[in-house]
C-alpha cells in the first residue's frame, strides 16, 4: 500500500510539468546561441581584465609588484579591459556589434 | 518494513532511469517541459531514497534482526550511536548512504541553477542521474540492504574497531566528499556536452568542489585520529589502500582548486581542468571501489565479489567515456592566452599542480601494483612505506615550497627585482630558523631539518602577505588595523581563506615531521612486572596495577602507568584491552596523555596482557602531534572563509550572466 503511494507521488512529481502546462504555446529549451555564447565569454574576458587591474594596483601598493613591472604590466592590461568593455560596454554590446569584432 | 525500503529503492531506480533517458531526450531535443520532469524526477529520487534510509534506519534502532544487515551489523548490548553508526559499517549501508548523498547533492544542484543555467543543468540532470542509477542498481539488483530472514535472538554486533566516537563521523565525511565530487564532474561534462565555451559550470561548481574537497580532508583526519587512537600500532596514517583511496581523490582535488583558478583568471588550462574533474571523481569511484570490492584481500575475494566487477566496469565506462567526451570537444577548449613567463603565479601553480599529479600517480601505483602482479604473476608483491615515503618526500617537499613560494610571485611575470623584495623576510626568517634548528639538534633528520625551514618559509610568506595587505588596506581606506584587516579578508576570501588552509597545511606538515622524524620509542623484549619502570625520552613510567571493568557491551581491562618527568609527577596513563562479548573480538586500547603546551603526546600500548598480570608494552614520544589536528580546525576555518558567500563576487556574476543575455533579448 505503502510502496503503491510512493509509485503514485513519483508519477505525478515526473509528470507535474506537463499538468502545469498540459498545452505549452513554448516549449523550447532556452540556451544560448552562438551569439550570446559569444558575450558570455566576451564578458568573462572583461571582467577578467578588470580583475587583473584590481589586482595589479593592490600588488604594487602592498610593494609585492615593483614600480618597474608595474609600469610594464598595467599598460597592455588596461588595453585589454578597455578593448573588452567597448565590445561589451554596459549599455554597447548589441549583437551585431559583436559580431562584428568577432575575431577571424 | 522491508517491503517499503524495497519498493522506495526501486522508486528511486526508475526515476534516475527516467531522469538519464529523459533528460538526455530532453537536452537533444531542447524540449523544456520534459527537461523539467527529469529535473523532478532527480528531486524525487532523492526524496525515496531517503524513505529508504529512514526505513533502514527504523530497523537499526529498533534492532529488527529480520533485516540480515541489521543482524550482521548489530547486536542488542550495542550503544546506540554505535547502532546508528553501523548504518555505514556495512557494505550495503555503504552504499545506500553514497546514493543518499548524491540523490541529495543532485537535489540541490538542480534546485539551485534550474532558473540560473537552464541549459547546462538539462545535460547535468542525465549525468548525475546515470552515477545515481550505478548505485541505485547495486542496491535493487546486487546488494539490497533490506534482505529478509527469520530473526535470531540477537545479532553479531559491530566491528569492535569500528566502536569510536570518530567512526560516527569519519565515514559520512569521506561519503560526503566522494559523493560532492560528482557535482564537478557532472557539470563539467555536462557543459561539453552542451558544447559550452564559457566558464559558467566552474562558477556553478566552484563551491560544490569546496565542500567536497573540505568534507574529504574532514574526513581524512578523522580517520587518522581514529587510527591513532584505535588501531593501536603507534601512527595515524600508514599508507594503507583504503587511506590511499581517500588521499589520491583529495590530492586531485586540490590541484583543481588551484588550477581553476588560473582558468578563471588567465583563461588558460581548461583542457587540464575538465581532466583533473574526470580524474578527482574516478578517483573517488576508485576509494569506493578498493573498500569494497574486496580486492584488497586478494584478487580472489574481488572475483567472488558481488559488486566488483559492476563497479569495475562503472568505472572503465566513466574514464573511457569523459576521455572521448574531452577528445571530442578539443576543439572548444582551446586556450585563449599562454604563459607568459616561468616566473609567474600562474607558472607556481602550474608546478605545484604536476607536483600533485605527481604525487597522486605515484600513490595509485603504491595501491594497484600489488593488485596487477597478483593478477598477472599470482603472487602479490607488497608496495612498503618507504616507497611512499620517499616520494612523499620527492614531491612533498618541494609542494611546500611552493606554498610559500606563490603567494609572493605576481600574476604574469615577475621581475628579479620584485622577487628580492618579496622573498628577503621569508627567506630571512626560514634561513633564521634553520639554523637555530640545526645548532639545537635537529640536523638527526635532514629531511625534518628541510621540512621545518620550507615551513617557517611558508608561514613567513603568509604573515607577510596579511601585514602588507592589512597595511595598503588601511591606506586606502583609513580606520583602525583590526578594522582593515577584516576588510582586507571580506574583499578576497578565497585569496585569504585559502592562505588559512595553507598555514593549516604547514600545521600538519610540523606535526608530521615531528612525530616521525623526532619521535622516541621504548619496547622492552619481556614484558615489564607490577612496580617494573621505564624510561622513553623525558618520561618514566612505572607500571602500578591491572584493573577490570565491566563496560556496557565490553569488559575493560586497563594496565595504569604512574607518570613522571624530570621528578615531576604527571599523574597516571591507562593502556589495555577491551573485551567485546557479542562480537567474540578483542580490541586494543591505546593509553594517550597529550601535553597541550608543548603539542607532545606520550602514547602506550599494551600489546600482550598476561594472566600473571604482567604487560608487554611499547612507549612512543611523539613531538608535536597534536599540531596535526590543531591543523584540522585550521583547515576548517580556511575553507569557512573561503566558502562564506560574497555578496560583491555574487553582484559580479549576476551583471556577467545576466547582462550578456539581457542585449540579445528581445
Amino acid at each position: 500500500m505503502l510502496g503503491a503511494l510512493l509509485a503514485a507521488a513519483c508519477v505525478v512529481l515526473v509528470a507535474l510539468p506537463y499538468l502545469r502546462e498540459p498545452v505549452a504555446e513554448r516549449d523550447a529549451l532556452d540556451g544560448p546561441s552562438e551569439l550570446e555564447q559569444r558575450q558570455l565569454e566576451l564578458a568573462e574576458v572583461r571582467d577578467r581584465a578588470l580583475g587583473a587591474l584590481k589586482e595589479l594596483e593592490f600588488d604594487h601598493r602592498t610593494g609585492k609588484v615593483s614600480d618597474e613591472d608595474y609600469r610594464s604590466l598595467v599598460g597592455p592590461l588596461r588595453r585589454e579591459a578597455a578593448d573588452a568593455l567597448r565590445v561589451l560596454g554596459p549599455r554597447a554590446g548589441s549583437p551585431a556589434r559583436v559580431k562584428a569584432e568577432r575575431p577571424g | 518494513m522491508p517491503e517499503l525500503g524495497r519498493a522506495a529503492l526501486v522508486a528511486t531506480f526508475g526515476l534516475v532511469l527516467y531522469a538519464v533517458v529523459a533528460g538526455a531526450v530532453a537536452a537533444w531535443t531542447r524540449r523544456r517541459r520534459l527537461a523539467a520532469s527529469a529535473q523532478n524526477a532527480l528531486v524525487g529520487a532523492f526524496a525515496t531514497t531517503v524513505v529508504a534510509a529512514g526505513v533502514l534506519l527504523a530497523a537499526l534502532v529498533r534492532n529488527d534482526f529480520s533485516f540480515v544487515y541489521v543482524a550482521e551489523h548489530t547486536s542488542r548490548e550495542l550503544p546506540t550511536g554505535y547502532t546508528i553508526s553501523a548504518f555505514w559499517g556495512g557494505q550495503e549501508g555503504s552504499l545506500l548512504l553514497w546514493l543518499l548523498i548524491l540523490t541529495g547533492y543532485a537535489a540541490i544542484a538542480v534546485l539551485l541553477n534550474r532558473r540560473r543555467a537552464r541549459d547546462l543543468i538539462a545535460w547535468v540532470v542525465p549525468v548525475l542521474g546515470a552515477v545515481a542509477l550505478f548505485f541505485a542498481f547495486l542496491l535493487v539488483a546486487v546488494a539490497s540492504p533490506f534482505a529478509i530472514q527469520t530473526a535470531p535472538l540477537d545479532g553479531a554486533g559491530l566491528n569492535p574497531s569500528l566502536q569510536n566516537p570518530y567512526m560516527l563521523a569519519h565515514p559520512p565525511m569521506l561519503y560526503l566528499g566522494y559523493v560532492g565530487l560528482t557535482v564537478p564532474f557532472a557539470f563539467a561534462m555536462g557543459a561539453l556536452l552542451a558544447r559550452r565555451t564559457d566558464e559558467r559550470w566552474i562558477v556553478a561548481t566552484r563551491r560544490w568542489t569546496l565542500v567536497a574537497w573540505t568534507a574529504l580532508g574532514v574526513g581524512q583526519l578523522l580517520g587518522a585520529y581514529w587510527a591513532y587512537e584505535e588501531v593501536g600500532w603507534g601512527g595515524y596514517y600508514a599508507w594503507d589502500p583504503v587511506e590511499n583511496a581517500a588521499l589520491m581523490p583529495w590530492l586531485a582535488a586540490t590541484a583543481f582548486l588551484h588550477s581553476v583558478m588560473i582558468q578563471e583568471k588567465r583563461g588558460m588550462l581548461r583542457v587540464w581542468n575538465v581532466l583533473l574533474v574526470v580524474l578527482a571523481f574516478s578517483l573517488s569511484l576508485f576509494g569506493t571501489f578498493l573498500t569494497r570490492s574486496g580486492i584488497l584481500s586478494s584478487i580472489h575475494s574481488f572475483t567472488e565479489s558481488s559488486i566488483g566487477p559492476w563497479f569495475l566496469g562503472f568505472i572503465c565506462i566513466v574514464v573511457f567515456g569523459s576521455l572521448a567526451l574531452i577528445f571530442a570537444r578539443l576543439p572548444l577548449l582551446r586556450a585563449k592566452t599562454t604563459l607568459e613567463s616561468l616566473v609567474s603565479r600562474e607558472a607556481t601553480f602550474l608546478y605545484n599542480n604536476l607536483l600533485l599529479v605527481a604525487l597522486t600517480l605515484t600513490i595509485l601505483w603504491g595501491v594497484v601494483y600489488p593488485i596487477l602482479s597478483e593478477a598477472v604473476t599470482g603472487e602479490s608483491r607488497i608496495v612498503g612505506p618507504g616507497y611512499y615515503n620517499f616520494f612523499l618526500r620527492a614531491f612533498g617537499l618541494p609542494l611546500l615550497l611552493l606554498m610559500g613560494i606563490g603567494p609572493l610571485v605576481a600574476w604574469r611575470r615577475a621581475s628579479l627585482r620584485s622577487l628580492g623584495l618579496t622573498f628577503a623576510w621569508p627567506a630571512g626568517v626560514a634561513l633564521l630558523t634553520g639554523t637555530v634548528l640545526l645548532a639545537l639538534g635537529a640536523g638527526s633528520s635532514i629531511p625534518g631539518l628541510i621540512g621545518y625551514t620550507f615551513s617557517a618559509f611558508v608561514l613567513a610568506s603568509i604573515a607577510l602577505e596579511f601585514a602588507r595587505g592589512t597595511r595598503a588596506r588601511r591606506a586606502l581606506s583609513g580606520g583602525s588595523w583590526p578594522g582593515a584587516f577584516a576588510a582586507l579578508v571580506a574583499r578576497n576570501r578565497r585569496r585569504y581563506g585559502g592562505y588559512v588552509v595553507h598555514a593549516a597545511i604547514v600545521l600538519l606538515a610540523i606535526g608530521v615531521v615531528g612525530s616521525s622524524a623526532y619521535d622516541s620509542v621504548a619496547e622492552p623484549t619481556t614484558p615489564i612486572e607490577r612496580g617494573q619502570s621505564l624510561a622513553v625520552g623525558d618520561y618514566r613510567l612505572t607500571y602500578r596495577a591491572l584493573e577490570e571493568r565491566e563496560a556496557a557491551n565490553a569488559t575493560e581491562i586497563r594496565a595504569i602507568f604512574d607518570v613522571e618527568r624530570g621528578g615531576e609527577q604527571l599523574g597516571t596513563i591507562a593502556a589495555g584491552k577491551n573485551a567485546y562479548t557479542a562480537e567474540r573480538q578483542v580490541s586494543n586500547e591505546v593509553g594517550i596523555r597529550s601535553d597541550l603546551v608543548t603539542g607532545e603526546d606520550l602514547f602506550v600500548i599494551a600489546g600482550q596482557i598476561n594472566p600473571d598480570g604482567s604487560v608487554r608494552v611499547r612507549v612512543f614520544v611523539k613531538p608535536l602531534v597534536n599540531l596535526i589536528w590543531l591543523a584540522g580546525l585550521v583547515f576548517v576555518l580556511g575553507a569557512l572563509i573561503t566558502l562564506w558567500p560574497d555578496a560583491r563576487e555574487q553582484r559580479r556574476l549576476a551583471v556577467r550572466y545576466g547582462d550578456a543575455r539581457a542585449h540579445v533579448r528581445p
